[in-house]
Order: C-alpha cells, then structure tokens, then sequence
C-alpha cells in the first residue's frame, strides 16, 4: 500500500549522482569504449528496398591486407521454428533484402577504414523485387509478397499475405447502437514512419575469447535484453554471454533490441580479436527500427448531451520488414480513456519493405490517440460543447473496464483534465492566426522483472547496485528511495548501474518502469537491511527484537517497551558489523505488477502563418499524473521532452521514400527534429494520485507524455486556421495546400 | 602514405598526434588524442554533439580536418571546467537538470559557454538560436535554456 507520510528525500531535487561525469566529458558512453587489439566492423547494407540474394563473395575481401574476418548470415546458425528467425534475419539478411539498409554481409579489419574498403570488394548479384512502401501497397490484392510462407496469426488461413496478425476487442453492439446516437463521426487519421532520433548511434565492442565466452560493452536500454538476444542468435548459452553497459545516449525503446552485437561476436570469434562497431548517423536512420505509420478508420457515436455511446476503430500499422508493430497496443489504449458500452476495435499488424519498426515511448499509442483525440475536437465543436467537459463527461474511473477486460483501479485522469481546466493557460487569450488545442493521453506502464541490492559501507553509507542503464536520471531516484528508506543522507548513496553477472536479472529501462519496479525492489532492499539493523540493534541491547523500531535511521526502544537505550543510527551500528553478525547487505527481487496506468493532459496553442503554412508552437503546457514524483525535475524532464517529440512527429518528421523504397532524408538536417529555436518553454503540472499498490505510490511517467501532443498540435492548428489535418506530419507545404484548398471552397 | 604529425594546443597543453589527412578533428580528438568526452551524433554538422572552440570559435569537430588544427588552439568539454571547479554552465546544467541521457551535454556545455564568453546577458530568444544547432532529444531544450540563462546571471553577479 502506498504509505501516507512526510517525506525528507522524496519529492526533492539532489543533483544526479553521475551529472559530474556527464557535464565534463569524463562518462564513458557506447562508441568510448577501446580494448588491445581492437579491430573495427562495418556492415554492408542492402542497395535494394526488396531483392533476392543470389550469390554472395567474399574472397576478394577476406584477401584485403588487414581485413581479419567476413561474414554474412551463413556463419549464424539457423534457428529452430518458433527461435529468433526475424532477428537473425534482420541482422544480416539470409535469402533476401528487405529494406535499403538491410544488412547483408559485415567486415573486421585493423582500421574503420579498410573495414569500409573491404565492403566494396564483397560482390552481391540482387534479383530485385518491387518494393511495398505502403499499407495500401502492402494490402493490394497483386501486392509483392514479403514472406510467401508467412500466415497470417489471428485471421483463418489467408494463403501468402503481408499482414502477419490481427487483434480484436469488442464490447456490446455497437452497430445497432450507432443507430441511436444523435450524432456518429467516422473519419480517417495517417501517421508516417518517423524514427526515435536519440542522439547516440548504435555502438558496441565485443569480445570472444578462445573458451568461447562472449564479453559485449554496449550502449543498451537493456543489458539482460542484449545478452538473451545476442545468445538466440549465435546458438549460445545465456550465461556464455556478459554485457556490460556503458552510459546510453537516449534510446526511447530504440535501444530495446540488438543490431550490432551479435555480428560484432561474431567477427571476434572469427579474427580472435575484439571488434568494435558503430553506427553512423545514416545507418541509424535506414537500419535501425523507427517507429510505425499508421492509418485508423474511426467512428464514434455519442448523444447530443455528448454522452459517447458506441466506437468503432479498425487500425493498420507498419511492422517494416518483420511482424511487430505495435498495434496491438495501439488497438488496446484507442478507447481505454472512455466510457462506452459498446465497442469493436480490430488491429492489423502489415509488413512492409521498409526498417523493421522498434519501440517508440508509449508504442502504438500516438498514433491511436491523435484519431481519437482529434475525432473528440470535432465532437465537441459540433456539439458546442467544451472539449475538457465532454472528455470529462465520458472519463473512466475506478471501477471502470477497460476495452481488454482488465477493470481501473485508482487513477488521475479526471485530475489531469481539471488542472488543464484550472489552469490560466486555458483561458488566456489568445491572437490572429492563434489557436489552442488539447488533448488527453493514456499509457499502460509496465512493471516486469527487477532486481537491487544494497550494500552498507562500514561507515553507515549504502551503495546501490541495479541493472538498468540510466538513461534519464534514474540513478538518482534509486539514491533517493534508498536515502529514504534508510534515513541517511542522499548524497551518501552511491547508484551503481552493474553488468549481466553483478545484477540480478532485470528487465528493460523501459516501459516506464525503471523508478516504479527498480525502485521497488530497492526499497524492498533496502527493508531488507532495516530487518538486519534491528536484529542487531536488539542483539547490542540484549532485548527482543519485537522491541526494537527503526525511524529515520535510527534504531530506538518501541514505546512502552520500557527499554531506555540511547537511539542507534545506521552508522553506529554499520561500525559495529564486526561484532554483531558480519556484512550488512540487503537483496531483493520482484516481478512488479500493477504499474498503474498513466494519463496526461496537453494545452497547446499554435500560430499558422497562413502565406507558408509553418506552424510555431507559441505555448505548451503538459499535466500528467505521476503517481508520486520521486525526483520532480526529472518527471519534469520527461514530460518536457516527450511533450517535444510528439511535437517534432506532428509538425514536421517523416520518412521520406523514393519510388525505390530508399530513404530521402537520412540525415538529422533533412530530418529536421525540433530544435531549441522552434520551441516555448514547455509548463508542466505534476499531478499526484498515488498508485495504491507501490510503496511510495510510483507510477511510470516515460511515456505517458508523448501520447497526448500529435493530436493536441493538431487540434490547435484547427482553431488557428479552421483546417483539421488528419494525416500527419502537419508540415508547411502540407498544411498550405490544405489551407489553399479550404480558400478555394 | 604516412600519417601527417599535427603538433597543436588542446585545453590549454601542448599535444602532438598524427593523423590522416583526411581524419576529421572529431576522430583525432577520440581517437588518437583519447579525448572522448566529444561526441559523435552525425558526423555531418547537423547535431552539435561534437562542438569544440577553435582558437576561442565555436566549430562542430566533424566538419574541421584535423591537420588544420596545427598551430592553433583547440577547447574541448575536458577542458570547461577549472582543476575541480566546474563552470556555471556544467553547475547549472546539473541544477536545473538540464540532461537526461547526457550524450548532447559536452556539446550544450562548450556552445553555451562560447556564447556566455561573447554575449554575458542573452535573451531566451538568443540562448535557443545559439543553441539551435544542438540537438538534444531527451529534454525539450527547456531545463538546458533556463540553465544557460541562469550560469549567465551567476557569471554577471
């Protein structure tokens, strides 16, 4: 139960543990690191979006002076059905390409520089096959089959198809209800491929030595992720495998899976020597997993007192070149913020010859919520009804099932949307050419598997040891639960982010889990040790332990016990483990469940210059309940940064292929992600409805706050220039032929 | 070929690398100086992960070749800070909390600082189009420019 209490750490500011390093230039991050001997990898990539392999060699380039290994998907093992085919495929390709940028062959030699020559010497004969770079491309009765063996999962048999599975929800009966709704919108919403965007390329050294234990140093969201995948792929052992982690630069669910480290161990076993690769800015954009297009057909019935009655949603979302969007989740969280008593949600999972898509913050939930919080705005219009009032009309609670079965527990929806209510953005004024939009956004979080320990120094400080590469400021949420718990100073908690064989087995730094499940099980830790303080404390006494209480670091007499002893802290008895049993050490583990869901409110006010097009966010202003927040600036930081990504994938990134399926714009200067100049500040409100079932009442905030703002930029840009944009990006060339099209009408 | 020998000030010392005569200023400072705090993000100037001041301008390391930096004077984020001292750039990023993964910051730290040196009392507007040319994916650039306003107040104070 989330305890109600006054706090000392919780809800303060500490500088992060690890900030000096990274102000300095001193942390060592993916590409920093070097071993002895260090050869450098290259990949070959794919010149075709679609294509057969029909021969490949490598004589010329294995003869090159200084290359010291070749390989291509011959020298992986194959896998067992139902193994990680997909991944090893994606990896280096085996019988055919399936996007520009598919890797294909991979070099070792002395210097980056030969390794890139050698790329040049290995001859690859294509038979090229049309390219499929769009869901309706993908669905057409005559479409290029990706995978002609591949059958549809969830559908009866569809013979050869690119749609590799199908979800379904429903509640009700919706169709007849439609017919008794005052008003039914059904409409249509496109979202491009656009790519995370984290700053710091794939990079990894690793290292196989002649016993065939593999050592990879990589940047990674998850270590324990890297070591499974990288064993499914080579045909190893799990525990033949260590992955150490350095310092991650940004991830977003990009960094969830492996691209590099098992061709590099790979290349090390072969040349007996440590292989390093990275990736380049290029390489990043073509080959490593961007975030899903979609297209959802949505239709919404609701009374003319916008009560909403009855939705149905189909979606479409991009897998890329393997099953695996995210439409699944998209699919559960369309509906999940609101009432209704019938629903039908069908989602289909479509391959494309494009990057195989990754995590995304919060996957497949942007995409879901720009239709329904977009459909939501023009309800409201037409029923002349405040868009904060009809969401809180129809807003879920406690009690409340969601479309997947699963009923809420406490959560801080309607907080959210009642501080955006009360909040002065809301009501301030607003120019020509301005408008405000908003829009509300739900997530899961997710709990999964954590480990933590703690070990007291002799001198009554604590050093805490986890698993999950910190990737937003999470070693300090550690330090402060643990300072918390053990009522010692927060600058006296060293947090440690340890390797796959000094941790215990942890899950991913995603899902918004880290502060919500590590934090859990350091807390449990850290309880651990005040079990170890008292019994010693009642050993040093000469009392029963039932006698003894723990408060604020310090061990003193129950009252009542009748006991008069001085009170111990942590630090005197820490001093004596000599003589009072030994190490004072704290373990634990958890599998987290009840992550509480998150939700958010966004405020967002737009100026359209209606002679470009160009859209400037002119105010923003992101409310999301955090449960309870551990370190505020950096659930913060969350919602600043993720409020600025949903920005960016409103306004302006996309993929941009040719007729070939090769990508256009690879690079961050045609990609053009927001940048300081583009931007407000960004407000935020915290909102604290604590999670009943954690300790400290923790949600996961990560990713909560880049499901609102697609739809609440572009609901803005309807009240600033009258034209509702249902396909995004709302870029300027876009919107100006939208805008000239609504002057022609 | 051989390798050209580059004899250059780097952080205010006396240093000497060789280096092809294409190897961009990023690549010698990692790789052949051991300097890492310098990132890669793009290799192509769009980024700003590897800004550095030359002779007291502020370039993207991937743009300059290395051999050009002989006889000049190179600043790199290893050399912002003062002995233990960090400059209010570095305190107020850490203040404010104006990193999350940190892999831009050695970039925002020497771009802020070059503008702070030039200009002790920017606006918001000219910190965010000074900085414009650093990408940060994580923050949303607001805790990095209330950062820099505030270093520079502490500078002025």
């Amino acid at each position: 139960m989330a305890e109600d209490r006054k706090y000392r750490w919780v809800g303060t500011r500490p500088i992060r543990h690890d900030g000096v390093d990274k102000v300095t230039g001193r942390a060592n991050y993916g590409a920093d690191f070097a071993l002895p001997g260090m050869l450098w990898g290259k990949i070959l990539r794919s010149p075709h979006a679609h294509a057969r392999i029909l021969r490949i060699d490598t004589s010329r380039a294995e003869a090159m002076e200084g290359v010291k290994a070749v390989a291509t998907a011959a020298d992986l093992p194959e896998q067992r059905p139902g193994g990680a085919t997909d991944l090893s495929n994606n990896i280096l390709a085996r019988d055919k390409v399936l996007y520009h940028g598919h890797a294909v062959a991979a070099v070792a030699a002395i210097t980056a520089e030969i390794a890139a020559q050698a790329l040049d010497e290995i001859e690859i004969e294509y038979e090229a096959l049309a390219p499929v770079l769009s869901l309706d491309a993908a669905l057409a009765d005559d479409a290029p089959i990706l995978d002609t063996a591949r059958r549809a999962r969830g559908m009866d048999d569809t013979g050869p198809t690119n749609i590799a599975a199908r979800v379904d929800f429903s509640r009700g009966e919706p169709d007849q209800a439609f017919a008794s709704c005052d008003v039914v919108l059904e409409r249509s919403y496109e979202t491009q491929t656009v790519h995370q965007g984290y700053i710091e390329p794939h990079a990894c050294v690793a290292d196989t030595k002649a016993d065939g234990l593999v050592e990879i140093w990589c940047s990674t969201q998850g270590t324990f992720t890297v070591r499974s995948l990288t064993a499914d792929v080579l045909g190893l052992d799990k525990s033949r495998v260590k992955v150490t982690p350095s310092e991650i630069g940004g991830g977003f669910g990009g960094k969830t899976t492996v691209y590099l480290e098992p061709v590099a161990a790979l290349l090390s076993r072969q040349s007996g020597r440590p292989v390093k690769m990275v990736m380049s800015r290029d390489e990043v954009f073509r080959a490593t997993g961007p975030a899903a297009a979609s297209r959802i057909e949505l239709k919404v019935g609701a009374t003319q007192q916008g009560q909403l009655v009855a939705a149905t949603a189909r979606l479409w979302m991009e897998a890329g070149a393997f099953p695996g969007s995210p439409v699944q989740a998209a699919a559960m969280t369309i509906l999940a913020p609101y009432k209704l008593d019938h629903l039908f949600i069908e989602g289909f999972d479509v391959v494309v010859t494009k990057p195989k898509v990754a995590a995304y913050r919060a996957p497949g939930a942007p995409q879901a919520a720009f239709a329904m919080e977009s459909l939501l705005d023009e309800l409201a219009q037409q029923l002349k009804i405040d868009p904060i009032d009809l969401r809180l009309a129809n807003a879920v609670a406690a009690g409340d099932q969601l479309p997947y079965g699963p009923r809420y527990k406490t959560i801080g929806m309607k907080e959210t949307l009642e501080a955006a209510r009360d909040h002065p953005h809301y009501s301030a004024p607003l120019g020509e050419n301005q408008g405000r939009g908003i829009a509300l956004g739900f997530w899961f979080n997710n709990g999964l598997n954590s480990s933590a320990e703690v070990y007291l120094t002799e001198d009554g400080t604590a050093v805490v040891v986890t698993g999950n590469p910190d990737i937003g400021g999470s070693r300090a949420s550690m330090a402060i639960l643990c300072a918390e718990e053990l009522g010692i100073d927060v600058m006296k908690v060293r947090p440690i982010v340890a390797d796959t064989e000094t941790a215990g087995y942890t899950d991913v730094t995603g899902g918004s889990r880290v502060t919500f499940a590590t934090g859990w099980a350091v807390v449990n830790a850290c309880r651990v040790i005040i079990e170890d303080l008292r019994r010693r404390a009642a050993q040093i006494w000469e009392c029963d332990l039932e006698q003894v209480a723990f408060d604020d670091g310090r061990c003193l007499p129950v009252e009542g016990s009748g006991l008069s002893h001085d009170p111990l802290s942590v630090a005197e008895i820490a001093r004596k483990m000599g003589s009072t049993g030994g190490p004072i050490n704290g373990q634990a583990q958890l599998s987290a469940r009840g992550a509480g869901p998150g939700f958010a409110t966004h405020l967002c006010d737009v100026e359209v210059d209606p002679e470009t097009g160009h859209v400037d966010v002119i105010r923003y202003t992101a409310i999301q309940d955090a449960g309870r927040a551990i370190h505020p600036a950096y659930v913060e930081g969350q919602m600043q940064g993720g409020a600025v990504q949903g920005i960016g994938w409103a306004l302006n990134e996309e993929y941009l292929f040719d007729d070939e399926g090769r990508m256009e714009n690879a690079s961050f200067l045609d990609y053009r992600m927001p940048v300081a100049s583009d931007l407000p500040m960004i407000d935020t409100v915290i909102v604290e409805v604590p999670n009943p079932i954690h300790p400290y009442g923790v949600r996961g905030v990560g990713e909560t706050p880049i499901v609102p703002p697609l739809a609440a930029v572009a609901n803005a840009v309807k009240h600033a220039s009258g034209v509702r944009m249902q396909s995004l990006p709302i870029s300027p060339p876009r919107l100006l032929a939208a805008l000239q099209e609504q002057a022609a009408e | 070929m051989s390798k050209l020998h580059v004899e250059t000030i780097i952080n205010g010392e006396p240093v000497e690398f060789l280096c092809e005569p294409h190897t961009s200023l990023l690549d010698a400072l990692r790789n052949e100086v051991g300097l890492t705090g310098t990132k890669e993000g793009c290799a192509t100037g769009d980024c700003g992960a590897c800004s550095v001041t030359l002779d007291g301008r502020l370039v993207c390391s991937c743009l300059v070749v290395a051999a050009e930096v002989a006889g000049h004077e190179v600043t790199t984020v290893e050399g912002v800070a003062e002995a233990e001292q960090l400059h209010p750039v570095q305190q107020k990023l850490l203040e404010h909390a104006g990193l999350q993964c940190g892999i831009c910051t050695p970039g925002f730290v020497v771009a802020a600082k070059a503008l702070l040196d030039r200009t002790p009392d920017p606006s918001e507007t000219e910190v965010r189009y000074w900085l414009a040319g650093n990408l940060c994916r994580c923050t949303g650039y607001d805790k990095i420019v209330r950062a820099v306003l505030d270093a520079a107040a502490e500078l002025r104070a």
